[in-house]
């Protein structure tokens, strides 16, 4: 007998009575949801800013690193001087000082934003940089959880990722500290209605 | 309405004040309270320290001195549990067990205590009514608040009572674990403890004189001022 | 070898009265968080509630669910094995590095990788294996095993762990500023991330319609191993399904505010396929899991979610710390898992507990905890020797509150006993009471015949 059909004949010989898969949850709308999702991304140490057009993000990016840093834009509208595509071995990343990417839509009640593979292009490109810029749009706006996964096919891409915030650590007392292994810091842009 | 009392073992013979207490306080409310003289202890302390089979002999006792009333009621959060959860058969008919604040709430519906007592007062929510027979909100559940004890003791006049930093932790008597975790259990009292004396506790009360007589031995050896007294004493109108 | 029993050990942790009330103090601190977090969401009991009852679901389809799972994973191109206990656990893992000429290996948090002893087995075998969770980082070069299943290092100071730092990785003597000790981890762990070949990772969460699974950390360290390294190797109990993606959000709502208080852990990576060019590798594992599930008053046990909410809640673990327990999960859940792997090894866990119920109602899942160390305690004093006096004066006690007569004459004559008998005997280190604690004034007469005059 093989290990899988011994564990399986362990449980069909000892299974609980069945119950019934339950209903999946529905909550209210979250009225503010702007105000929730800062609220919620502020709690787990990132920031948020709103612009109005991605110009606002280039002139942040311009403002905040020295042509000498790696900037690995995968936004059309940003522009960088690492061409994220262009790489084969994600280890060419390992110096990357910011990456700019799109997020998919963000959650309100915890400020996760969901990431799929494709938007990153090499899945470690959000945590081997030491500081992100996710953008996402007002209209990705959800209020929390069970409507992410209502929206989110978690298995169309082999790969995906909730991002709340930046890397962090309280395994030495108890005290935070922004900067684990990943991203130093996590900047959202919300590009609001026009 | 037939209502037996039912008075803990430990209560019966360290704590008779508290008993006499509870039943004077139920025939202020007019409630005609028999006590079958033939009830010892319902078995808690075989069962919790792993022995429940040898709780059987009790447990029929018990039965056969309350098993014709319509309710029983007792000053005691963990004996109540106990025979709720052990000893009362789960089917009609068996009569209903209430911890005597539960008691007061639900079935006397009392809306005035007869009582003054000018003391600043601490309450120790003991874990088995709390969480057990669930006689007011937990601090680890996010349902609406609710207390049945304190809403009582808030009834009683000229009384202060002080709001704690942990207003539900145990004070680590637990029965049996009170010797066999004596280390633990001291720990837990004592800083259980320190939470009342910070707040300047004058008075200690609970509706569990288990909990009380770990309490209080800690008091008494630290030579400490606060008194302890049963919830029944204090709303009884019994002086300090 | 010297018996270990848990209140041995907690007495000895108590002995420093100032660490003790440290340790106390950070654990509450985690659990203020935590009902600070749950609070803020009106549903939390509902929540609660779904996940209990879906994880019922699991439990009660558990091998539908496994066979829906691997064919799910397979059709994404992952290697799916299964393993019965943690020998073949960590063979399967043994036979992955040869195969794949790995040298370096990573790994993020994974209490089963605990449970099976994998690192130790690895290192007989000559392999280094770094963890790369900071805590367990602290833990490995200490040569510890972590005091907690989800704040490892949670029993250590700073000026420990800087310590610590300075023999391992060259901090500054003397230096235990959190910052400091975190960048040169960071620093130290980045080199290993870069060198690894291969990765290893728990798993929070595997979904039997897609195959996938879920990890989540704050770190980011499962991501930055798993995706620089060729292989993945993950490492999953099966007690770990749940049905549905969907059934997601109940869970990562609940899990990080239940483990310490933030709404979310900031990385929640769902891995479905391998990248292109890499391996993906699933170690299902059973290791008394099945035994468990055979157990009628135990099995839901299995539902937990390894939050660690009932350490952090538990005033006993609170002060007796993690290694008390000696057990791989330690705590109130701890003590309903670990005596069905060893009723007598762990037959003092179930009586390390007042039964206070604080951690049936802070888990996320619902489990009766406190009801199983009930439960348990009955099934050990059948089957573990306890000692002769222990079970003779538990008789004695039973019979005697089976008869009134008896009982009413046993208790005047204890508090005729406790009335005559001088202090120093009562006071005496025989008595474990009275160590630290005054016994009750004794009154002149009980109740009863209190009652009989009174009343009658």
């Amino acid at each position: 007998m093989t290990s899988k059909e011994s564990i399986l004949n362990a449980i069909k010989n000892h299974k609980p009575e069945a119950t019934a898969l339950p209903e999946l949850l529905v909550f209210p709308k979250e009225p503010q949801l702007i105000e929730r999702y800062e609220k919620g991304l502020n709690g787990n140490g990132g920031k948020l800013q709103q612009v109005q057009s991605l110009a606002e993000v280039q002139q942040y990016v311009n403002s905040h690193y020295t042509a000498d840093q790696l900037v690995a834009s995968l936004v059309d509208e940003v522009s960088g001087n690492v061409d994220v595509r262009k790489i084969s071995d994600p280890h060419d990343l390992e110096h990357v000082e910011v990456a700019v990417v799109r997020g998919e839509l963000g959650v309100a009640e915890n400020g996760a934003i969901w990431m799929p593979e494709a938007n990153v292009v090499h899945r470690v490109l959000p945590f081997i940089a030491q500081h992100l810029i996710i953008i996402i749009e007002e209209e990705t706006l959800l209020t929390n959880m069970h409507e992410a996964y209502q929206k989110v096919n978690v298995a169309e891409s082999g790969y995906g990722v909730f991002i709340a915030g930046p890397s962090k650590t309280a395994d030495i007392e108890q005290s935070l500290v922004i900067g684990a292994h990943g991203p130093r810091s996590l900047t959202v842009f919300l590009l609001r209605k026009s | 309405m037939r209502v037996g009392l039912f008075i803990p073992c430990y209560v019966d013979q360290f704590y008779p004040k508290a008993a006499q207490a509870t039943l004077e306080l139920l025939e202020k409310y007019n409630v005609k309270v028999e006590y079958p003289l033939g009830q010892t202890c319902c078995g808690q302390p075989m069962a919790n320290s792993g022995y429940e089979r040898f709780g059987k002999a009790s447990s029929d006792l018990f039965l056969k001195n309350f098993g014709h009333f319509d309710y029983i009621v007792a000053p005691s959060g963990s004996c109540t549990l106990h025979v709720k959860d052990h000893v009362l058969p789960k089917e009609a008919p068996s009569p209903k067990i209430y911890e005597l604040c539960e008691f007061l709430t639900d079935v006397l519906k009392v809306e005035h205590v007869e009582a003054s007592f000018p003391y600043k007062v601490g309450f120790h929510s003991s874990c088995h009514g709390l969480r057990g027979l669930r006689i007011a909100k937990c601090s680890e559940r996010m349902d609406p608040e609710f207390n049945k004890p304190l809403s009582l003791l808030n009834k009683v006049q000229n009384i202060q009572m002080v709001e704690l930093d942990r207003k539900d932790e145990c004070c680590g008597f637990g029965g049996t674990f009170a010797i066999a975790e004596e280390a633990v259990s001291v720990t837990m009292g004592n800083d259980r403890l320190a939470d009342h004396q910070r707040q300047g506790v004058e008075v200690l009360t609970g509706a569990d004189m288990s909990c009380l007589m770990h309490l209080e031995g800690l008091i008494k050896r630290q030579k400490s001022p606060i008194k302890v007294m049963h919830i029944a004493e204090i709303l009884n109108g019994n002086p300090v | 070898m010297k018996e270990h029993t848990h209140a041995q050990a907690a007495a000895e942790f108590i002995k420093d009265d100032a660490r003790t009330h440290w340790h106390d103090e950070t654990l509450w601190h985690v659990r203020s968080k935590r009902d600070l977090s749950a609070q803020g969401i009106p549903e939390w009991e509902t929540l609660r509630d779904r996940a209990s009852a879906t994880k019922d679901y699991v439990l009660s389809h558990l091998g539908e669910l496994l066979e829906q799972f691997e064919s799910n994973a397979l059709a994404n191109g992952v290697e799916v094995l299964w393993a019965k206990d943690a020998k073949e656990h960590n063979e399967h893992v043994y036979r992955i590095l040869q195969e794949n000429k790995v040298e370096n290996i990573v790994k993020s948090k994974s209490i089963l990788t605990e449970e099976c002893g994998l690192n130790h087995y690895l290192e007989d075998k000559g392999y280094d294996v770094v963890d790369t969770d900071l805590g367990e980082r602290i833990i490995q070069f200490a040569k510890q095993a972590p005091s907690h299943i989800v704040l490892p290092a949670i029993h250590l100071k700073k000026q420990d762990i800087g310590e610590i730092f300075h023999k391992h990785i060259g901090t500054d003597k003397g230096a235990s500023d959190p910052g400091y000790l975190t960048e040169a981890a960071r620093q130290h762990l980045r080199k290993k991330f870069v060198e690894a070949n291969a990765a290893i990772t728990g798993v929070n969460f595997g979904i039997a319609e897609t195959g996938g699974f879920v990890v989540c950390t704050n770190e980011g360290n499962a991501d930055m191993g798993t995706h620089l390294a060729d292989i993945h190797i993950a490492c999953m109990g099966i007690e770990k399904l749940i049905p549905r993606a969907a059934d997601l959000g109940v869970f990562l709502r609940l899990l990080a505010r239940s483990a310490t208080g933030q709404s979310i852990t900031n990385y929640s990576s769902h891995f479905h396929k391998a990248a292109p060019g890499k391996k993906l590798y699933i170690i299902l594992v059973d290791n008394g899991r099945t035994e468990q599930l055979a157990r009628e008053d135990f099995k839901n046990s299995l539902k937990c979610i390894r939050c660690g909410a009932c350490m952090n809640t538990c005033p006993i673990y609170r002060r007796s710390g993690g290694y008390s327990y000696n057990s791989t999960v330690p705590g109130p859940i701890g003590s309903i898992l670990s005596p069905g792997k060893d009723l007598k090894k762990f037959s003092t866990l179930p009586f390390a507990s007042t039964l206070c119920g604080s951690c049936s109602d802070v888990c996320p899942v619902k489990i009766n905890i406190h009801e199983q160390l009930y439960k348990w305690r009955q099934v050990i004093t059948e089957n573990v020797d306890m000692g002769a006096s222990k079970r003779l004066s538990m008789r004695v006690a039973g019979a005697t509150f089976g008869k009134p007569v008896l009982y009413d004459l046993a208790g005047k004559m204890a508090r005729t006993a406790l009335k005559f008998t001088p202090d120093s005997l009562v006071y005496s280190s025989l008595n474990v009471w009275g160590k630290h604690r005054d016994l009750p004034e004794v009154p002149k007469e009980s109740f009863k015949e209190w009652y009989k005059k009174n009343r009658n």
